[in-house]
């Protein structure tokens, strides 16, 4: 047998430092080592996030208008172009949406698993609930990330004569943004802490599927009022439970000039999204690492 | 909630008062709310500075509660407990200040490299990069973990991983070294390691407490032994005066053919110095205090009673022999 020979507790036991500041630190790091795992997987982030908006933006606005296959509601070109408007909204909030949940509920499902790697991050000098708090900004990072990436892809991708008619209201969209990536990572929090990591497949077929399906990424919600049962304009109503509703009809109006869900509707439902979703994720994520 | 319990004092140079006790428990509770049941029970236990305890305790005991509750992980039921003079349910943030802890399974961040490990725990404990970088690098030449500082953790071995938790939990210098089950699933040679490391961080004045099922290795290591059962300490002190509050100086082993309980009725009635008999696995184990020359004796009497002994055998009390007399032989699944 060798000897090993350590010596690492030569300096005595550290003081203990205040409970804000240390916890400020900790938090700081704890976003940095976030950053340093998205910096190692760059690549991949990319590739993940621009590869559902490139086939839906290809399919829907390159290949659709040149087969004449008619989407746009039977308008030829001004009907494309008016889908490829209604499209680019969709495809950022759906953008976002993916993020949040791919950058927060899929690590998290994984490290709550049976390593419990998340363990020494809940070890670290600050209350618990902070912790997830870091798991939501660090994803909100990598959802405005991604929004920046792919923004510009609905903007140049399209056959020729088919445009979007975008008119940038910068002050929503640069409100929207980080609200809508905190909401989807929340809502990705909430998630990764409620669904065991064997059951991320169902996830995706029940949950993802679903809110990306009805959550107004083709259509505008104010055209659903024309699907009525008895004179009720049920799938416009049954919408409003979906969480990616707002995000795209938001983007709508940072992002056209198009008919979109009102304002006032849209910023205080995002902000008590957040709220519930966040409360619930952290409740969650005590749950699941405190005994 | 006492003053004196309380006893945290945060002055500006950070110095902490201290009452007697690095680890303090009182009372301690821990009632899981399925099943009602009860996993750790009225807990009292004081660890003083510099010292090494061992937990030692079958499967369910309660041990690895206790280590979770003292560690912030565990939210105790009612209870007292602190740690470095921190009161651990009042100020949990700050108690993971002052703790280390090793986790029975490999937690490390696998989405890190081996170094990077090392690094960013000193980052969520306030180092500076410098600090971090410079204790990360240390802690990796210490540790003979230098050449692989690159590696991906899923590439390295068991006990590679082990040490690499120890150095993390010593990285930004804890008041108590908190590990547990370290050496369970690891290799001979890795658990003769890590068992000197910890000799070493024992000499150097690391107040350490371990659970494992190792009872002699922890019986060498250790200052004092703990031994638990149902969720309540059922002795505790040093190895020596533990073997000793069994009462015995002998323990003999026999093997027989026939009726094992009769038998041990017969031996505990007859052999001078017997204090005690118990059946272990097919055999009776006899506690024999203050008496030579027991095992003739032994024999005469089980075969003038008519039992055919098949084998027999003497040894003095271990901790083993201890665990066992405490807490019983059922298995613990």
């Amino acid at each position: 047998m060798t000897s090993m020979s350590p010596a690492p507790n030569t300096q005595s036991a550290r003081a203990i430092r205040p409970a804000a500041g240390a916890s400020l630190v900790a938090f700081t790091a704890l976003l940095l080592r976030d950053l340093t795992v998205l910096k190692k997987n760059l690549g991949i982030f990319t590739a993940r996030t621009l590869i559902q908006p490139f086939l839906l933006v290809f399919v829907f606005l390159y290949v659709f208008p040149q087969i004449g296959q008619g989407i746009g509601g039977g308008g030829g070109l001004s009907g494309e172009s008016s889908f490829a408007t209604v499209l680019v909204a969709g495809v950022l909030a759906l953008s976002i949406m993916f993020q949040g949940i791919q950058a927060v509920a899929l690590p998290l499902a994984n490290e709550f698993g049976y390593t419990k790697e998340i363990e020494d991050r809940v070890l670290a000098p600050l209350p618990v609930a902070l912790v997830a708090v870091g798991k939501v900004v660090a994803g909100a990072i990598q959802g405005l990330i991604a929004a920046t990436i792919v923004f510009p892809i609905g903007a140049i991708i399209h056959a020729r004569g088919v445009h979007p008619n975008l008119s940038v209201h910068w002050a929503v969209l640069l409100t929207l943004l980080p609200l809508t990536s905190i909401m989807t990572s929340s809502l990705g929090l909430l998630l990764g802490t409620r669904i065991s990591p064997r059951n991320i497949g169902i996830m995706f077929g029940f949950i993802v599927l679903p809110i990306t399906f009805l959550g107004g990424t083709y259509y505008p919600w104010a055209t659903l009022s024309a699907i009525k049962i008895g004179g009720l304009p049920w799938l416009q109503v049954l919408v409003c439970l979906n969480p990616l509703i707002y995000v795209t009809e938001g983007f709508r109006a940072a992002l056209t000039t198009a008919p979109h869900m009102e304002l006032y509707v849209i910023y205080p439902v995002l902000i008590a999204l957040c709220a519930l979703f966040l409360w619930l994720g952290i409740r969650g994520f005590y749950r699941r690492v405190l005994g | 909630m006492t003053r004196e319990w309380e006893a945290m004092r945060i002055g500006t140079g950070g110095e902490q008062t201290q009452v007697d006790g690095v680890i303090r428990c009182e009372e301690l509770t821990k009632r899981y709310r399925d099943g009602d049941i009860l996993a750790v029970d009225r807990l009292d236990l004081m660890v003083h500075r510099g010292e090494i305890l061992g937990l030692l305790g079958p499967n369910g005991a309660g041990k690895s509660t206790t280590v979770g509750m003292l560690t912030t992980l565990v939210v105790p039921t009612s209870g007292k407990a602190s740690v470095a003079g921190v009161d651990v349910i009042a100020h949990p943030a700050l108690v993971k200040q002052v703790i280390g802890v090793v986790a029975q399974t490999n937690n490390l961040d696998r989405a890190l490299t081996v170094w990077e490990n090392l690094y960013y725990h000193g980052r969520f404990f306030g180092m500076s990069a410098g600090e971090s970088r410079e204790a990360a690098d240390r802690l990796l030449v210490e540790f003979r973990l230098s050449e692989r500082a690159k590696s991906e953790i899923v590439s390295i071995s068991g006990g590679m991983a082990k040490r690499l938790q120890v150095a993390r939990a010593l990285l930004h210098r804890p008041s108590v070294l908190f590990l547990d089950e370290p050496t369970a699933g690891l290799d001979p040679q890795s658990r003769i390691a890590l068992w000197e490391i910890l000799r070493n961080l024992h000499s150097q004045g690391q107040t350490i407490l371990i659970t494992t099922h190792y009872m002699e290795e922890a019986a060498s290591l250790c200052d004092r032994l703990a031994i638990m059962d149902h969720g309540r300490i059922l002795a505790i002190g040093t190895a020596e005066s533990l073997k000793e509050a069994i009462g015995a100086d002998r323990i003999v082993t026999v093997s027989a053919v026939g009726d094992l309980d009769a038998l041990a009725r017969l031996l505990q009635d007859r052999v001078e110095g017997a204090t005690k008999t118990q059946r272990v696995n097919n055999t009776i184990q006899l506690h024999i205090k203050g008496a030579t020359g027991v095992l003739p004796k032994v024999v005469a009497i089980a075969e003038r009673g008519g039992f055919d002994i098949t084998d027999l055998s003497v040894i003095e009390p271990t901790i083993e022999t201890v665990f066992i007399t405490l807490t019983g032989e059922e298995l613990r699944d």
